[in-house]
This record gives structure tokens, C-alpha cells and sequence, in this order.
């Protein structure tokens, strides 16, 4: 079975299409595959557009200009050498590019929702320091609000987002109703009790079940981590309403049609089955799902010999001595192998994922990392 | 005590970019650990379930189950972590809970140290498998070897340091000193960080990334392994269409142009991809690392697979003796 084939192009064009996110497990190529979307759309179809990326290999971000993480985007050069298609069009458009910077946003976020004084005090906090470097899972959290900031200052055509590189691929998207639960949530209820209370203990709160809560809590926990933690929570609270707002904007905004999913794979189980867990978790979400980038399809270019009469003659030989045609027959049958075996695992996801288009993108034998090779895997993937 | 020659920790930490295999490389060396009627334990974290179907079985539950078998009655044993079960049974275990923990659920308290708060998840990750590689039966231990299929070389130092964090954060009380417990044992020489690449720029740059920070952390690296390394071919480097051409006829195959031509860029694209390969290796070579290259395996990783990759990582022609 043949999947649809995914118009990568009729998705940059389209000007209802404010928001491609690429999502996918780590080591698929999301960022390559994101800078090539963002620089495609501004050359080829004159849209200003900026490209979130999470975290980029260096020698890839120092071709677009991002010597540091800066968290503002920046514009990107270019030489026009991409733009000649655009030659008599009116209104060229431009590639900006930022790196996430997961501090200064959570800081950012902060700032923007309490005033100085009460901003200086969580800063201040060893909890507030923790959380916002170094824990794993506010880099989820970052990346969506950055994108609502993105969103909101509504000076761009196009944004196209690379995820983190979560344990899932999912958590970026399940970081707002997380938290929106955990707001909504008696947990937090407990953790202000005793602010709320002046000081007094959360213990005079009267339920049963509530005061078994917090024996169990005081005692699992500790007495003083518990205070501690109660004022981090306390300090916070003024801003969790704008907070909670934003993050659930930000849902909703992935779940309308100006958003397109990619999900971004290798024809590798590990990926295609990310990818597969990914389209079905997005169709339950509501969420527009557009197509799969297949990134690193091998391809034989001597089609005439197969895998098994190529051994046979490597073998013959080596026995003659012709060391150089045995082992360019090696090769051979290696990449033979290797595209038969790429080849189901991508018709799995085809027969778990019928209806979703996928763009193939051939595998090249060195890295990218300069704009002439963004622009060759932008040309490919629309081809 | 029974420990391997050269692979000397009990934890063996297997992290990795996304993408280089590094969970093939975690059940490879749990095979590998397990030769000689030794009892290996693989563990995943993620929730991804990729140790399944590796051994062909359903998804792995919350609970150690054998997955392999070794000649001479060695075993595997797998385990996928859920952090809300490891929170419950650590209540259970340390403060006899038992009722109490479904008023926590009830609360939102699980939900809320599972996923809510950040770091959380890996403090219970990480303590559950302490918990496992120390644990003892009868005086002797229950695991030669604890495997863990980390997260990727991104994240490796947030979640190992972890517990050190939280430590610092709860001045006192009993999870000060269960988090002081876990981030001593994971620097330990008990613990070794393996790292798995493939010969490819960002994978090696993540390498060498990812030993620096756990080097800063005092956290011991073990193995560099190279996964997925091409066979040497065409040692000269150097290949024309006319050679093709003859070789193709001397072995009657089909010698057309377009056979010729195909087979030529094949060639080259091969030789190009192990120039940059070269270069790649040099640059692991230069962390001065012990290094293990495992071979790319063009049809995929079975089983047959895995035993390849597993004989490979602790050759059988230097068996580890039983110390």
C-alpha cells in the first residue's frame, strides 16, 4: 500500500497556515528538517518567518546566525541565491531563527505576570532556581509558552517550531493540561494552606481525609522541605491565573486549522513507532496532523542487481583475486538489505496511519550544516 | 562478588543521542553480562517500551520478568519503571502506608510529583534502580549487573545529578537522605556511564559533550561504543567504472551503463560517508576513553542480532572469569 503523498509546499503557501510544529523522537532531524521548512517558506513563498528551535547542533546554528542562546529571534542573512524563484514576485520574505533559552523564558513568564518585588523573591528561591535549569520537563513547558509569545505578537507569517527532545514526544503537548490540572488541583490548595493561613499550620483544616493528607505528606516529605516548598508555591500564586490562561491559549491554538503537525522520522522501528504512537495521539487530541517526513531514505542506484546474485559475485571474486568489484558488490548488498528492511518498516506506519501523507527525503552521506544544504533538503522534501 | 573484567561497574548506565541505538546496545549488554550463569537485570525509564519487542514479548509491566535465557543458566531480566508505581511502592516500603497512598492519588499528589513537578519522576527512576541493583536475597545479590536504558546524552546529566539537586533542596528529613543515598551510589564506582554513538557529527559532538558535564558532576564514564560501524571496504579508497565493469562481467552480472554507472556512485557515496566516518572516529579516539565499535547490522536487530552485537561487547575468546 502506497501512502498519499505529503505536499510539503501547499503547506508553506497556504497563507491560512500560521504554525508547523515538527515533532518526532530525538536523532530524526526535527531541527535540519524545521530550518529547512522556515528557510523554504521565505524564499520560495515570500512568507516572514520565524523558525523556534529547541536546542541545534552548533555547527547548524552558527549557519543561521545563532552564535548564543539569546531567546529574541534574529534575522537570518541570505544570499538571495535561493530567492531567484521569487524574481518579479512582490514581497520577498525573510527568515528569522532563535534557540530557546528555558530560563529566561520561565524568568520572562515571571516577570510578566507579578510585579518586581514579588519577582525578585521567587527568583530568588532554591526552588524557583532548580525548576527553571535544572530539572527535565520545563523545557516543555518553555517551548509552549514561547510559542503563545511568538503567537501573540502576531509579527510573523509563519512559525515553525522543532520540540524538545522529551522522554516522549508527547509532553510538550501534554505540559498545559498538566498544568492546568495541577492548578485546578487540591494539591495546591494544601501547598498554600499555610501562607494563605498566616502561617498558622495546614493542620487546623478539618476533613479526615484532608488531615490524613497531610500527616502523610509532612511525613514523606519533611516538615521543612514542606515550608519551604509551600512558600515557592505561595509566591507563585499571583501569576499562576495568567500562566494557566496562556498555556491553555497555546492548546488551543495547536488544536485550529492555522496549525500543522509533521511528525518528523526515520525508517527506523524506533522512530516509525514514536511517529506512529504520535499520529494517533494527535487524531485524539483533535490535532491537525498533516504528514510524515521520512528523513535518511537510502535508495539503490544500481537497481539492475539484487542483494543475492551481488554476494554470489563478491564471493566469485574474491577467489580471482578482483578485490575492488567484490567489494563495491558489498556494498552494494548491504544498502540492497538495508532499503528492503527500511522499506517495511515505513509500510508499517502506512498500514497503521492509511490516511497520512508521507514526503520522503533521501539520505545524504555527509551532514548538513550550511544554508546551500538547507535549501537542497527544503527542494527534496517538495519534490 | 562476582563482577566482569571489562565491564567492571554493577550499574551500567547506557545513554546515548536519540537515534543511536543506544537501547539495542542496553539489551546487548545485558546479554552480555549475563554469560556464564550470571543474572542481569535491563531497565527502562522512558515509558517507550522499546525493550519489548527487542525479545518479541508484550509490553514489559512493573515488574522484573526473565526475557532471555544464557547457556550455563545465565538470565535477563527485564523492567519498565512507572514513576507512579515506584512512588507508591516507595511509600509502601518506607512509611508503611498502605490506605493513606490512595488518599495521596486522591489529592493529586501522585500526579502531581510523577509529572507536575519537574525532576521528581527521575528521583523515583533513579532511586527504584538503585533499589534493585542492591538489593540482596539470602545474603547475596539478586543482580551481577543492573542495566539501565537511560535517557538521551540531552538529558543524562539532569537526570543523574538529580538527586544531588533535591538533596540540596531539602535541607533535612527523609528525603535528604534517601536522595543523598542515591546520588552517592551513582558516584560510586559501583556506576559507569556508557555512552553509545554512531560515527555521525552530532552524536560524536553529544559524546563528547555529554562525558565533559558528567566528568564535571563526578560521575564515572566507562565505555565509549561505536554503534553501527560500517565494514572496511574498498581499502584503497579509490574505485573507477572500468574496474566495475570487468569485475561485473568476471562475475556475470549484468554490465550495462546504467548497472555500472549506479554501482560507481554507490561506491562513492560509501567512500565519502567512511572519509567522514575517519575523521569522526579520530575525534572519539582523542577523548581517551576505553572504546567498543559494534557492527551495523543492514537487516535490522533481531535476535540472532543481539547475540552478534552481545559477543561483540564481551568477546568470547576473552571470557570473563568469575572473580
Amino acid at each position: 500500500m502506497m501512502p498519499p503523498h505529503l505536499d510539503v509546499d501547499a503547506i508553506l503557501a497556504d497563507p491560512g497556515v500560521r504554525i508547523v510544529v515538527c515533532c518526532g523522537s530525538g536523532g530524526v532531524g526535527k531541527t535540519t528538517t524545521a530550518a529547512a521548512l522556515g528557510l523554504r517558506a521565505a524564499e520560495q513563498h515570500g512568507r516572514r518567518t520565524v523558525v523556534l528551535t529547541i536546542d541545534p547542533a552548533r555547527r547548524l546554528a552558527q549557519s543561521l546566525g545563532l552564535s548564543e542562546l539569546d531567546n529574541t529571534p534574529r534575522q537570518v542573512k541570505l544570499d538571495g541565491a535561493g530567492s531567484a524563484a521569487m524574481a518579479g514576485r512582490a514581497g520577498a520574505g525573510e527568515l528569522h531563527a532563535m534557540m530557546l533559552d528555558m530560563k529566561r523564558t520561565f524568568d520572562e513568564v515571571v516577570l510578566t505576570h507579578t510585579d518586581p518585588r514579588r519577582a525578585e523573591e521567587i527568583f530568588a528561591n532554591p526552588f524557583y532556581q532548580a525548576m527553571s535549569s535544572t530539572f527535565s520537563g520545563t523545557q516543555e513547558y518553555m517551548a509552549m509558552e514561547k510559542l503563545g509569545q511568538l503567537h501573540a505578537r502576531n509579527e510573523w507569517d509563519l512559525i515553525v517550531v522543532d520540540t524538545p527532545p522529551s522522554r516522549s514526544a508527547l509532553d510538550f503537548l501534554d505540559a498545559p493540561a498538566r498544568l492546568a490540572r495541577f492548578l485546578d488541583g487540591r494539591m495546591l490548595r494544601v501547598f498554600l494552606a499555610p501562607a494563605r493561613a498566616g502561617g498558622r499550620s495546614m493542620f487546623n483544616l478539618v476533613t479526615a481525609s484532608f488531615g490524613m493528607f497531610s500527616r502523610v505528606l509532612t511525613k514523606v516529605i519533611g516538615g521543612q522541605l514542606l515550608s519551604d516548598l509551600s512558600g515557592f508555591v505561595a509566591a507563585l500564586d499571583s501569576m499562576f491565573g495568567g500562566f494557566r490562561a496562556r498555556s491553555e491559549q497555546t492548546y488551543r491554538i495547536l488544536q485550529a486549522p492555522e496549525t500543522a503537525f509533521l511528525v518528523v522520522a526515520v525508517p527506523e522501528p524506533d522512530a516509525i513507532r514514536e511517529a506512529g504512537y504520535f499520529a494517533g495521539r494527535l487524531a485524539q487530541e483533535r490535532m491537525p496532523l498533516h504528514g510524515l517526513i521520512l528523513n535518511r531514505v537510502h535508495a539503490v542506484a544500481a537497481s539492475a542487481l539484487s542483494e543475492a546474485e551481488s554476494l554470489a559475485g563478491a564471493e566469485a571474486l574474491d577467489r580471482s583475486g578482483d578485490q575492488t568489484a567484490a567489494d563495491a558488490l558489498r556494498v552494494h548488498a548491504a544498502l540492497a538489505r538495508q532499503v528492503a528492511r527500511e522499506a517495511a518498516v515505513a509500510a508499517g506506519f502506512t498500514e497503521e496511519h492509511p490516511g497520512v501523507p508521507v514526503a520522503p527525503v533521501p539520505a545524504q552521506p555527509a551532514d548538513v550544516h550550511d544554508i546551500e544544504g538547507l535549501r537542497e533538503i527544503g527542494a527534496t522534501l517538495t519534490n | 562478588m562476582r563482577t566482569s573484567d571489562g565491564w567492571p561497574a554493577r550499574l551500567h548506565v547506557v545513554t546515548g543521542k536519540g537515534g543511536t541505538g543506544k537501547t539495542t546496545v542496553a539489551a546487548a549488554l545485558a546479554l552480555a553480562l549475563a554469560e556464564g550463569g550470571r543474572r542481569s537485570l535491563l531497565v527502562e525509564v522512558e515509558g517507550r517500551q522499546g525493550i519489548a519487542p527487542l525479545f518479541d514479548t508484550g509490553p514489559l509491566p512493573y515488574q522484573e520478568l526473565a526475557v532471555a535465557t544464557r547457556p550455563g543458566g545465565g538470565e535477563v531480566r527485564a523492567l519498565a519503571v512507572d514513576p507512579e508505581e515506584a512512588l507508591l511502592e516507595y511509600l509502601d516500603m518506607f512509611y508503611k502506608l498502605g490506605m493513606a497512598g490512595k488518599a495521596l492519588k486522591k489529592f493529586g499528589a501522585i500526579d502531581f510529583a510523577t509529572t507536575i513537578a519537574p525532576g521528581m519522576r527521575d528521583v523515583l527512576v533513579t532511586g527504584k534502580v538503585k533499589e534493585a541493583t542492591t538489593r540482596t536475597e539470602n545474603g547475596r545479590r539478586v543482580y551481577d549487573a543492573v542495566i539501565l536504558d537511560a535517557p538521551p546524552t540531552g538529558r543524562i546529566g539532569r537526570f543523574l545529578n538529580v538527586t544531588a539537586e533535591t538533596a540540596r533542596l531539602a535541607k533535612m528529613g527523609p528525603i535528604k537522605t534517601q536522595s543523598e543515598g542515591v546520588a552517592a551510589f551513582l558516584r560510586s564506582p559501583m556506576t559507569a556511564v556508557h555512552v553509545v554513538t554512531l560515527l555521525e557529527e552530532m552524536p560524536v559532538q553529544e559524546t563528547a559533550d555529554a562525558i565533559d558535564e558528567l566528568s564535571a558532576l563526578r560521575i564515572s564514564v566507562g565505555k565509549v561504543i561505536v554503534n553501527a560501524g560500517q565494514p572496511a571496504l574498498l581499502p584503497t579508497g579509490k574505485v573507477s567504472q572500468g574496474e566495475l565493469r570487468r569485475g561485473l562481467v568476471a562475475a556475470g552480472l549484468p554490465a550495462d551503463r546504467d548497472t555500472v554507472a549506479g554501482l560507481h556512485a554507490e561506491a562513492s557515496a560509501y567512500l565519502t560517508r567512511r572519509t567522514v566516518e575517519e575523521g569522526l572516529r579520530a575525534e572519539l579516539v582523542a577523548l581517551d576513553q576505553p572504546m567498543v565499535e559494534l557492527p551495523y547490522l543492514p537487516g535490522g536487530v533481531d535476535l540472532a542480532g543481539l547475540d552478534l552485537l552481545a559477543a561483540a561487547l564481551n568477546p568470547p575468546d576473552h571470557p570473563d572469569t568469575l572473580g
